[in-house]
């Protein structure tokens, strides 16, 4: 079973902080991580491959160091990296980042499953996962949080619904997102470390995947930003300390107005 | 071919830039700021700078052939479960019509489902003056595929300058897929939507980087501009039954209702608990709360005051309560009209998913905690303390009432 994984370099959003004189993001030392969700996509894949064979490849869009996520994902089990790289793929948005990382995985040859993160925690639009799947004509299932079974090249998967779950089969070749329900990721072990520091990356410029010039980077995006700004302030209200019992008097009055009894 | 400009008149060396960079894309020289290989760009520093001496520049390319002129209305995908539409198509409607109004075009929505022409009339009483509805028994639960074919021929043929959907679980499966059919840009989880005065495209303001800045992202070349819009961010129409509209039958195409993928079977796992997308007052509880076995006291306030249960995502993460109550950026958001936060710091993740709702109340330990610059008020004092005490003054005034 031949498995691809697509993965993203993020800012570790947990540790931006908000200077609070100014209100804007300090940015200063926050690490670059694997994008949390895309976490769950390479432990699935990893289950998936040790339950019924095969390799997983691990597949990126990014500046050059991004390399970085890809070794960390070599670290856990993933047998191949590839890194989709190449300085006309900035300022791409989601339409055009499958494109390319669609392009890319044709590079690669025939697969059997595409894993991707529900959505990436920098952007946090879902559109890629999607967005891969039409660009390859591909079934899908997003917010995948369990697949029950895989058998003669059928899936069927729990899809997270707001109310539930639905029960949904489909053939192979497909793509899945997956949310953080579905597995435990593992920690890299110091064997997969050790592999992971000699590893050779592959590399692939937008010359090398056939890119269209028209379709890739900000000038292949239909959207793009006009301007970035601090979220308005909603308006600091009163705080009241004191005592338990005068605090929940005031609680009382307040929630009263309601006319809740 | 774009580039982020450095307007030498403008620069001062400040380097208040290099700080707002999450690439490290950025160096003074000679007082100046210059840019290297490694900007992507995002675009974050042009709002960090003081003096506006960094512009994201874009070489205009011609607009594509025709589609901006002949695209017109406003188009809203309604979403519809066990043949019930949803309060979020409502509220896109409400969007949708303040849109068409300035836009001076229609507004129309489109239905997917099985025998859901009845349905039709509730989505022109909430604003729609067309609807589009395309029903078969292969289309009664929501598939990927199909709905995208048929959503994406319905754009082709009518041309609305904007669609928009909810940012729910079937939209943003569903409305990737017809962009790229498209190949027109979409814009996720839109906390504003507004038409430029003098440009007249959608400015579509969305949260970014975890809901710690906002950007307006703008689709000028294509059309149309798609957007979806999480449940509860925007305010439905009061509905008027008696308002005029046209219900459209349309029969779907036989290859449009071919699929590879397939419903085995639907379950519901939250009946009989309140939806607290769709609650009034939601009693959350945070880290604050210590541990599973204390989330009771939240469950009894909130039993109390007829709420919702909620969390933030550091009282999810550690186990005591499930995801569906997550409140925040990876969780729901929700916009009730009293939402009571026991133990909640108020991390920004947090505040996004919650900030619009009408009354905020805050209790927690620390006077610090960024939860009270949200809050309407803030109570600083040990929720052990105040919340049983609270939960019996609110059991005892409800038994006096009734």
């Amino acid at each position: 079973m031949n498995i691809i994984v697509c993965i993203k370099q993020v800012p570790d959003t947990t540790s931006v902080k908000l200077d609070p004189e100014t209100r804007t993001l300090i940015r200063e030392g926050v690490p670059s991580i694997i994008n949390p969700f895309d976490m769950y996509a390479i432990e699935e894949g990893l289950r998936l491959k040790e339950k019924h064979g095969g390799a997983v490849t691990a597949i990126t869009m990014g500046p050059p160091q991004a390399d970085s996520a890809l070794r960390e994902a070599i670290s856990l089990g993933v047998d191949e990296a590839v890194h989709l790289c190449d300085a006309a793929f900035k300022g791409s948005d989601t339409l055009a980042t499958s494109y390319i990382l669609a392009a890319g995985i044709r590079k690669l040859g025939a697969f059997d499953l595409i894993l991707c993160g529900k959505q990436a925690s920098d952007g946090d639009t879902a559109q890629v996962g999607p967005g891969i799947a039409m660009q390859l004509d591909l079934p899908q299932v997003v917010f995948v949080r369990k697949i029950l079974e895989l058998k003669d090249g059928r899936l069927t998967v729990e899809r997270m619904m707001e109310e539930g779950y639905d029960v949904v089969e489909l053939p192979l070749p497909a793509l899945l997102t997956v949310t953080k329900e579905i597995n435990e990721p593992r920690l890299p072990s110091l064997k997969g470390k050790m592999r992971a520091k000699k590893a050779a990356l592959r590399t692939m410029s937008a010359a090398e995947i056939g890119a269209d010039p028209a379709r890739i980077g900000l000038e292949g995006s239909p959207t793009w930003v006009e301007k970035v700004f601090t979220p308005p302030h909603r308006g600091t209200g009163t705080v009241w300390k004191g005592e338990a019992e005068e605090l929940v008097a005031r609680l009382v009055a307040e929630i009263e107005k309601f006319k809740l009894g | 071919m774009a580039w982020l400009e450095v307007v030498e008149e403008k620069c001062v060396g400040c380097g208040a830039c290099l700080t707002a960079c999450p690439y490290e894309a950025l160096a003074i020289k000679d007082t100046l700021a210059v840019v290297n290989d490694l900007c992507t760009l995002c675009g974050a520093c042009v709002e960090s700078c003081p003096y506006e001496a960094l512009v994201l520049r874009k070489e205009g390319a011609a607009a594509a052939g025709g589609t901006l002129s002949d695209s017109r209305g406003v188009m809203v995908v309604a979403e519809q479960k066990r043949g019930v539409v949803q309060s979020v198509s409502f509220e896109l409607l409400g969007v949708g019509r303040r849109l068409a109004e300035d836009t001076g075009a229609g507004l129309s929505a489109v239905l997917i489902g099985h025998d859901v022409v009845p349905q039709a009339k509730r989505l022109i009483a909430y604003g729609a003056d067309r609807v589009f509805v395309f029903q078969s028994g292969a289309l009664e639960q929501f598939n990927d595929e199909a709905y995208a074919k048929i959503l994406a021929r319905i754009i082709r043929a009518e041309k609305p300058e904007i669609v928009i959907a909810g940012a729910t679980c079937i939209g943003r499966a569903l409305i990737p897929r017809v962009a790229v059919e498209l190949g027109t840009g979409l814009t996720a989880d839109c906390t504003g939507l507004e038409i430029q005065e003098e440009t007249r495209h959608l400015a579509q303001t969305r949260p970014a980087f975890g809901g710690n800045i906002m950007a307006t992202i703008l689709c000028t070349r294509h059309r149309p501009q798609m957007a979806t819009v999480r449940h509860k961010v925007m305010r439905a129409l009061v509905p008027d039954e008696s308002r005029a509209g046209e219900v459209i039958e349309v029969p779907p195409a036989e290859g449009d209702l071919v699929t590879r993928a397939r419903v085995l079977k639907s379950v519901e796992e939250t009946a009989g608990t309140v939806n607290i997308a769709e609650a009034d007052i939601i009693v959350s509880g945070g880290r604050g709360m210590r541990g599973s076995e204390h989330f009771s006291l939240i469950a009894e306030l909130a039993k109390a005051l007829g709420a919702a249960v909620g969390a933030s995502r550091s009282a999810v993460d550690a186990g005591w309560v499930p995801y569906s109550y997550q409140v925040g950026q990876t969780g729901k958001t929700v916009q009730p009209k009293l939402y009571l936060a026991c133990g909640i710091s108020g991390a920004i993740q947090h505040l996004v998913g919650m900030q619009s709702s009408d009354i905020i109340i805050a209790i927690n330990k620390d006077p610090d905690a960024p939860i009270f610059k949200v809050a309407t008020y803030g109570i600083v004092g040990d929720l052990f303390e105040i919340i049983p005490r609270l939960t019996r003054e609110i059991q005892r005034r409800r038994k006096v009432g009734s």
